[in-house]
């Protein structure tokens, strides 16, 4: 029996930001103080704080240290564990109130609000010992169902709950099921989509790294409920934690009899095994998918007939993603009407986003739907930093579309951020201030389709380069009016013939900052002017003599010696040789260079 | 793209070469075995090259149309050599809207080299990625296992002379 626990981030973020030598010395330290009897240290997964990575919890009292460094190790050991006195200085401020008093996690402004779900266990228990996980509920629902549920209980337990994709589309799960079931074969599957391909989203990778279980649990439960004995989970390989978390999970999952031959001997066989992506955007395509772990290119196939009916090696599959999987034990435990009672007429439940741009608390939080983009962006994310201005915020990813100021109060769910040109994709949310410009991050999301489209189908493979072109000649300045018509013709065209989802929502990107920031477009092409001072090929850079004092810094870090002027006289720039590159403006300490 | 150190011959050795064939023996008869075989050789050679695509082909009994299929379709199969110390820099949206466009920028100034090459001494390959998944961090870059975040370009040089 331990006195104390000390909680160690081990996801990702906090890793990259040296959570695994803080655990090292920490272990150290505790043990030349002679404590290791009384204190134990637990690797967990995200906490969701990452921007204040490497974080850690002191537990019974739940002490949230942030941004930790090897050096404070030493007192954080002989001050907190060994005597018992908070070393106040590297607490994370907002549990700080202005009276010196130490108010609990749960009450700052960025978890007030949270609901955690899916990411109930990310964070608390350490994910490599199955044990933790059986501790708090886990394997129970697997259990009930086994024993005293029929498979078209659980569908329609599933189907009150409204449970809807996390993925992105927002297909009811439970129907999804349902369709797979009906279809008799001798052979069935149930496949994992964490192939989490949207740049900027990283839930799946969080929920895999601190809660593995909860996913092999809810894919032994969609075996049972569908008839099938074999899952496949497909995996980023860009994700090492993660993979080897779940050959880990696996691992003692088999050892304990909770997968593999006479689950809690009912008779009910299911095993799992895992593939790795291998770099391919597509692939979180379903058919895409499944045809990448039959080890083929990854090339999505025309729809019907339907994975239900026809998916992987041939026969009747599921895919779901690693966030909705992790929702299904907890609606299994606690009853659809519990689920239900979460979110908005036609969302349930909560939904777990990835914030991350310009926004102060970047990190993972999960919150209700409908809850609204203000809540999300001001109070839980604690707003835009440097006082900067709210521009939009992109979700959905290269799906997804650009929201502007004026929906601000718009409460996310799915229906909602389709009606006004955006999805919820897996629940990226990239937050942009003034300072980013839109016909940019169109483009920049072009390149990336343009990158990851697969080839199969003439829209997308040649449409989609094409708008690439004429953004590209935007951005430069050499577009014309009839561009701009041109541009929107060939997106409705792509998105109405492309063969998947990938090519199908290509344009939205493009489609929703035209419809949001049109002005801003035309600036480019009538006045050959970027309003946000991004494009390069628009930018001119200039010195204010009036406020430039001739100290030559600029002229001396100049890269293309491009700055003339002598010592103690206002500088110049030569615009032929200025190569924009904008360490003058960096370097200037008189804020006398400016761009336009 | 082209790497400059295209030119380098194939050499693999006795053992790569066993422990290839051991790996195809293993993993044979499971289904969709293609992609975790190759995944396996280019953790043995550190790349594919035709050589080696070409024994896969031979192995399996997969024509060597479908196996340079396969490897030319994924982003992770590299069929050039990569450099000692891989640089990949993350252009992911979060990473992008903070500025990993110059970072970028600025290793291709600093390397003479651009996406998927490497230089001349085999030693920097540079490639862009897709979310490292440490947005908290942005921009980010790793080199090998090694990650750096908050990353402004006059950060660049200091980083790269730790590995020269």
């Amino acid at each position: 029996m331990y006195r104390s626990h000390v909680l160690v981030c081990g996801g990702t973020g906090c890793t990259s930001s040296g959570s695994q030598q803080i655990m090292e010395t920490l272990k150290k330290e505790i043990e030349k103080n002679g404590l290791s009897d009384e204190v134990a240290v637990v690797q967990t997964g995200c906490h969701g704080l990452c921007a204040l990575g490497p974080i850690m919890i002191v537990y019974p009292d739940a002490t949230f240290y942030s941004m930790v460094k090897v050096e404070d190790i030493p007192e954080i050991v002989s001050e907190h564990l060994l005597k018992g006195r908070v070393v106040t200085r590297l607490l994370y401020k907002e549990t700080v109130s202005p009276a010196g008093k130490i108010k609990a996690l749960s009450d700052t402004d960025f978890y007030k609000k949270q609901h955690r779900i899916a990411l109930r266990n990310c964070g608390i228990i350490n994910p490599e010992v199955i044990d933790e996980y059986i501790g708090t509920g886990g394997y129970e629902a697997l259990g009930k169902v086994l024993t005293e549920m029929t498979p078209d209980e659980v569908i329609q337990l599933l189907l009150d709950s409204g449970l809807r994709g996390r993925g992105g589309a927002g297909f009811p799960t439970g129907l999804k099921w349902k369709l797979a079931k009906q279809n008799e074969a001798d052979q069935k599957y149930v496949c994992c989509n964490a192939d989490e391909g949207d740049p900027g989203a990283f839930m799946d990778r969080s929920i895999l790294e601190g809660d593995p279980h909860a996913v092999l649990e809810a894919m032994a439960i969609a075996g049972y409920a569908i008839g099938a004995s074999q899952g496949y989970i497909y995996v980023r390989a860009e994700y090492p934690i993660a993979v080897e978390r779940l050959r880990i999970a696996i691992g003692q999952a088999r050892e304990y009899g909770l997968l593999g031959k006479n689950i809690f001997d009912t008779g009910f066989d299911f095993d799992i095994d895992l593939r790795l992506g291998a770099g391919a955007f597509v692939c979180g395509e379903e058919t895409a998918l499944m045809t990448s772990i039959e080890g083929k290119r990854g090339e999505p196939r025309p729809r019907p007939p339907f994975p239900a009916q026809k998916g992987l090696f041939g026969k009747p599959s599921i895919l779901n993603n690693v966030e909705t999987y992790a929702n299904i034990p907890q609606i299994i435990l606690n009853g659809p009407e519990w689920f239900a009672s979460m979110g908005t007429e036609k969302s349930k439940g909560t939904k777990v986003f990835a914030l991350g741009g310009k926004i102060h608390n970047t990190g993972l939080v999960e919150i209700p739907m409908g809850t609204t983009l203000r809540e999300v962006i001001e109070e839980i994310g604690g707003g835009i930093p440097n006082g900067k201005k709210f521009k939009a915020a992109q979700t959905g990813g290269p799906s997804g579309g650009c929201i502007p100021a004026e929906h601000f109060d718009i409460p996310i769910d799915y229906d909602n951020l389709i009606s006004i040109g955006s999805m919820m994709g897996s629940g990226g949310l990239i937050v942009m201030d003034e300072d980013d410009c839109m016909v940019d991050i169109a483009k920049f999301f072009l390149e990336f389709t343009v990158e990851e489209s697969c080839g199969k189908c003439t829209p997308c493979r040649i449409g989609t380069k094409r708008m690439l072109e004429i953004l590209d000649k935007i951005t430069k300045g050499t577009a014309v009016m009839e561009d701009l018509d041109k541009l929107e013709e060939l997106c409705y065209y792509i998105k109405e013939n492309s063969l998947c989802g990938l090519g199908q929502t290509a344009p939205n990107p493009v489609l929703s900052t035209l419809r949001y920031f049109r002005s801003e477009y035309e600036a480019h092409i009538k006045e050959k002017r970027c309003p946000a001072g991004v494009c390069k090929a628009l930018l001119s850079y200039h010195i204010d003599r009036d406020k430039c004092k001739g100290c030559t810094l600029c002229a001396r870090n100049c890269p293309a010696d491009a700055i003339i002027g002598t010592v103690k006289n206002p500088h110049i720039i030569d615009q032929d040789k200025c190569i924009k590159c904008g360490t003058c403006i960096e370097k200037c300490k008189f804020g006398a260079i400016y761009k336009r | 793209m082209a790497c400059k150190k295209s030119t380098v011959p194939f050499s693999g050795t006795k053992e790569q070469e066993a422990a290839l064939k051991a790996a195809i023996a293993e993993l044979k008869d499971t289904p969709g075995a293609l992609m975790p075989i190759m995944q396996k050789a280019q953790e043995i050679y550190g790349y594919l090259p035709i050589e080696v695509q070409t024994m896969i082909s031979d192995e399996m009994g997969i024509p060597l149309e479908k196996v340079y299929g396969v490897s030319t379709f994924y982003a992770q199969f590299a069929l050039q050599p990569k450099g000692k110390y891989k640089i990949s820099v993350c252009l992911g949206t979060a990473c992008y809207v903070k500025g990993s466009g110059n970072i970028f920028s600025k290793l291709e100034e600093l390397l003479g080299i651009t996406n998927g090459e490497c230089t001349p001494d085999g030693k920097f390959s540079l490639d862009s990625c897709r979310c490292v998944g440490a947005c908290g961090l942005a921009p980010v870059m790793m080199i090998n296992d090694e990650v750096y975040g908050r990353l402004v370009p006059d950060d660049i040089p200091g980083i790269l002379a730790k590995y020269n």
